[in-house]
């Protein structure tokens, strides 16, 4: 009994709550993952085991296989934490903020960067909950700073507005470059 | 000798004493707020960094790892919250000696004991180079390919207590490096039929994803938080006097930091940990650990500066990178196309000793801004979270979007922000995706480019440092075997611990 109390406890580990939600989740995908190995790779007649391109697909996702297993095992045998829906609910909010991003990342090439950055920096900031106009003037600031910092004088690689076109011809040309 | 000079006369240009100037204090400023840490400010960074020469932009990057522990010791003694993830353990000592009214003396000791690990660890690297430049040519394929491989092992097993979570997420690194169109044998590997795919996952998206996002999602989705740190009076030069009293404790701890940081995937926790026990276990008072010892504070905080010149040693001998860090400097050498490893000493020694001479500087340079600015940081890091949190969206836009103007980045690095927030929620490690889709593409061209010379498996390890390298793996994978049993028989195995709680911020 004791023995199997040890391997028990080996295999116990320090947790958060929603651990074995994720346990589940990797070994599922492992598994969908590594199903599709004939499929997603070939295999070349005649060359050497190390050198197919299907070797190191199939030793990472085995791999994977394997460690997500030991992993849920591990999970099981602790005992249960409270609060695992709770957790996973909090991952699926941060979706919302993904949405975000992505939002932003679609409006840049048609409303500019600056224009853009700062509506943003001061809708993200409402929706964190602030509502000082010290924050909001703080947020509105820093948008531009950013923009000031990285397009005007780092000159990154990023698009200009579709918006500026309509602009008159010498600011255009400025908005165009630096903003 | 001329090398040298080269070397300096690299870095005594405008451009380059701007950026280390930029790098090193930001990172100061990085490293104090709780919440971004080097990682979050390299990972944005990176893609800006590829339109500087190389020298510009790794001088940057270095400036910002080499100082961003210095700022993190701020928050760590005052609040009781380290800056960054790496000093954890001077929080053990730092803050009750601020609770005993000694904030000012754990601050400056925090400095100093910093200062010492940062130098130390660049003469280490200094007498090194010529051991190296000896050593590297002797590093063929099958060499780092194992090299890479006992990489991958360390970091798994350095994750005590979580290596399943962490040889899953390392494996799961090494198949998104696979993903794409193989630059052999031109057949796709899971492209789902996707022609995004096509050109594989990119290592600076997933970067971007895992370290900036997820920590911006992670500070939204969490209730808001503005840490209060009250302002430090005293001067700060004292704390210099108090570490030569303990110079042996400041000396051994960076020993520990340079060794530990030349091995891929231990780094800064491990190097920390052993130093803090090794001060306590040799200590006049070791009951005064944990309360506010300025041993304790000096060890944990010599040896995690020790680290970042260590880890530079894989890294530019090798082309082998010991953590998520270097992992990203090493895309900065890449773009460049100066390729990191044995040529580097041969063909472009002088960027190695430029980058020598920057890590100099700007550890001087740190350490007079920190002499007198410690009480404007102490006002920096009370920016709430959620604010910082929609500081990073926005920068981490930047660094996604200038890479290529994709929006499938953007999608891309949304998905693993999202994958690296449950992370962080579960407290498991984030680093061995990293290193895992780094380490995973080494040892991928390194093995097909050693094959034709193996005729039986045994070939692998015929030649002395191949067989070096093969008998660390076996004894590595047996100490932990050992460690295993001894935990079966005493039936009580170690407590885990918070260790790894948010790593790499």
């Amino acid at each position: 009994m004791s023995r199997a109390k040890t391997l028990q406890s080996l295999f116990k580990r320090y947790r958060r709550p929603g651990d074995i939600v994720f346990a589940w989740i990797a070994l599922l995908a492992s598994v969908f993952l590594l199903s599709q190995l004939a499929d997603q790779t070939a295999w070349r007649n005649g060359g050497k085991l190390f050198a197919q391109p299907r070797f190191w697909p199939a030793v990472s996702l085995g791999g994977m296989t394997l460690f997500a297993a030991l992993h849920l095992v591990g999970s099981a045998l602790s005992e249960r934490i409270e609060g695992r829906w709770h957790e996973v609910w909090l991952w699926v909010t941060s979706l919302e903020y993904a949405g975000w991003f992505i939002a932003y990342a679609v409006a840049v090439p048609y409303a500019g960067y600056l224009p853009s950055t700062v509506l943003f920096a001061i809708a993200l900031t409402l929706r964190a909950g602030y509502r000082r106009a010290s924050t909001l003037i703080a947020a509105a600031v820093a948008a531009v700073v950013i923009v000031l910092l990285f397009k005007t004088m780092l000159k990154v690689n990023l698009p200009s507005g579709l918006i500026y076109e309509s602009l008159p011809d010498g600011l255009r040309q400025i908005m165009l470059t630096y903003f | 000798m001329e090398n040298l000079i080269a070397g300096l006369e690299m870095l005594a240009r405008w451009d380059v004493m701007l950026a280390l100037l930029v790098g090193s204090i930001g990172g100061v400023v990085i490293g104090a707020i709780p919440g971004v840490g080097p990682a979050v400010a390299i990972a944005i960074l990176l893609p800006a960094t590829f339109s500087l020469d190389p020298i510009v932009g790794l001088t940057m990057l270095l400036g910002i790892y080499g100082s961003s522990m210095y700022g993190g010791a701020i928050p760590a003694v005052l609040i009781n919250t380290p800056g960054t993830a790496v000093n954890a353990l001077t929080s053990y000592d730092g803050y009750p000696m601020t609770e005993r009214g000694e904030a000012h003396r754990a601050v400056s000791l925090a400095y100093s004991a910093s200062f010492w690990g940062g130098i130390f660890g660049i003469l280490c690297l200094i007498l090194l180079s010529p051991v190296l430049a000896l050593i590297a040519p002797m590093f063929g394929s099958r060499e780092i390919f194992l090299a890479a491989f006992l990489g991958i092992l360390l970091v798994i097993l350095a994750h005590r207590g979580q290596i399943f979570a962490a040889g899953l997420l390392a494996m799961f690194g090494i198949f998104l490096q696979t993903v794409g169109l193989d630059a052999v044998t031109y057949t796709q590997r899971y492209t789902f039929g996707y022609s995004f795919l096509s050109s594989g996952v990119n290592l600076i998206v997933v970067v971007l994803g895992l370290f900036a996002l997820s920590q911006a999602f992670f500070l939204l989705t969490a209730p808001d938080n503005s840490p209060d740190a009250k302002p430090v009076t005293g001067r700060m030069g004292a704390g210099i006097k108090e570490l030569l009293r303990h110079k042996r404790v400041a000396t051994v701890a960076s020993g520990f930091g340079v060794i530990l940081g030349m091995i891929p995937g231990t780094g800064e926790f491990t190097a920390q940990f052993m130093s803090y026990t090794y001060a306590q276990k040799t200590s006049k008072n070791p009951d005064q650990f944990g309360k506010g010892s300025p041993e304790g504070l000096i060890a944990s905080e010599a040896a995690n500066n020790a680290v970042p010149a260590a880890a530079m040693i894989p890294l530019l001998a090798l082309g082998i990178p010991g953590e998520a860090l270097t992992a990203m400097m090493l895309s900065v050498f890449y773009v460049h196309n100066v390729i990191p490893g044995p040529q580097l000493f041969q063909n472009n020694i002088d960027l190695v000793y430029g980058l020598y001479f920057a890590l100099i500087a700007l550890n001087v340079i740190v350490m007079v801004f920190l002499l007198f600015s410690t009480n404007l940081l102490t006002r920096v890091i009370r920016v709430p979270t959620r604010f910082l949190g929609v500081m990073i969206l926005l920068l981490s836009f930047v660094g996604v979007y200038s890479l290529r103007n994709s929006l499938t980045d953007c999608m891309i690095a949304s998905a693993f922000g999202v994958l690296g927030l449950i992370l962080k929620r579960l407290n498991l490690p984030i680093v061995p995706i990293i290193l895992g889709m780094v380490l995973g593409g080494i040892m991928e061209v390194k093995l097909r480019s050693a094959l034709p010379r193996l005729k039986t498996p045994l070939d692998m390890i015929d030649r002395p440092i191949a067989a070096i390298l093969f008998a660390l793996i076996v004894l590595v994978l047996a100490l932990h075997l050992r460690t295993l049993v001894r935990e079966w028989r005493a039936h009580q195995p170690t407590d885990d611990h918070d260790l790894h709680d948010s790593q790499m911020r």
